[in-house]
């Protein structure tokens, strides 16, 4: 069964329907880590926008960084944050106040900066732009990504084993002898022992 | 209609507005790292927006989405990593009571 060539009832082009959907997923999904108060909530809407935008990349005609967004945003980058969650939550403490007391200045400024780009994007005359997305497909990509940007392939590889390891330095404990006396203010063992 | 440069580079705009406020008005130092993330996915649309839409860049914008994806993998890593390491010194991930360097 072939589907028709608008959408029923509508009238969209299919494109148009699902570019729709995608976007406002997307962007209720961001507005909900941004503006919810419970951040284990908010990790896992930032990984429906994620799920979302590699959508869009799909309808844009670049499969392959629709499939690298799954894999790295989704599978790496979330469930990094998602962890880091659950290590620096703490049930005492003001959690309560999400926000900064001056929030609606950054609110203010995200408006005007949202009302800038907007105006910035329909008053620009882009030459030579296309009527419809060009497919930038996998084959392509991969030969360009080996011959000319060959170079950088190799420092992003050095860069990415430069923060494993910085990042296991940063997160190595100090004193991984006696985790217990860690972070009490009382004297070490030793000096308990000693009359 | 909505299959145009102006639609997505719209829709950039608005996710990386969106991250600009969280990362403003968030106390919590990962809820300004996930901002952060946002604001790197909406340049990252704009960058394959601009490749799929102008004539013969569509696999170089692929190519430079796929390099900012890496990099904000180091990023999101290291940046963890000093948020923990600041949080089992200090006991709290809140950034406005990171103020020792202020006293």
């Amino acid at each position: 069964m072939a589907l028709p060539q608008t959408v029923p009832f509508i009238g969209w082009a299919w494109d148009d329907l699902i570019f729709m959907l995608l976007a406002g997923m997307m962007l209720g999904a961001a507005l909900m880590v941004v503006l919810g108060k419970d951040i284990i909530r908010a990790g896992l809407f930032l990984m429906l926008s994620f799920g979302a935008l590699a959508g869009i990349y799909v309808l844009l005609g670049a499969p392959i960084v629709a499939a690298a967004q799954v894999l790295i945003y989704i599978g790496a980058i979330g469930v990094l944050i998602l962890f880091a969650i659950m290590l620096t939550q703490t049930k005492a403490g003001p959690s309560k106040l999400v926000f900064h007391r001056q929030a609606w200045a950054g609110g203010l400024a995200a408006i005007v900066l949202a009302v800038m780009l907007i105006f910035v994007v329909l008053y620009t005359d882009w030459p030579d732009v296309l009527d419809a997305p060009a497919e930038a497909s996998t084959t392509v990509v991969a030969t360009l990504l080996f011959t000319d940007f060959v170079f950088a392939f190799e420092i992003v590889g050095v860069l990415l084993l430069a923060a494993v390891i910085g990042g296991i330095f940063l997160a190595k404990r100090e004193d991984s002898i006696d985790p217990g006396e860690r972070d009490a203010d009382r004297p070490s063992t030793l000096e308990r022992l000693e009359p | 209609m909505t299959q145009s440069l102006d639609a997505y580079l719209i829709l950039s705009g608005l996710l990386f507005t969106i991250g600009t406020f969280g990362f403003l008005a968030k106390r919590n130092a990962i809820a300004m790292l996930m901002s952060i993330e946002l604001m790197l996915n909406a340049v990252n649309l704009a960058i394959v927006a601009f490749g799929a839409f102008i004539p013969g860049l569509a696999a170089q914008g692929a190519v430079i989405a796929l390099f900012v994806m890496a990099v904000a993998a180091a990023e999101a890593t290291v940046g963890l990593a000093i948020v923990i390491a600041i949080y089992r010194n200090r006991r709290t991930p809140l950034v406005d009571e990171y103020s020792s360097m202020r006293e």
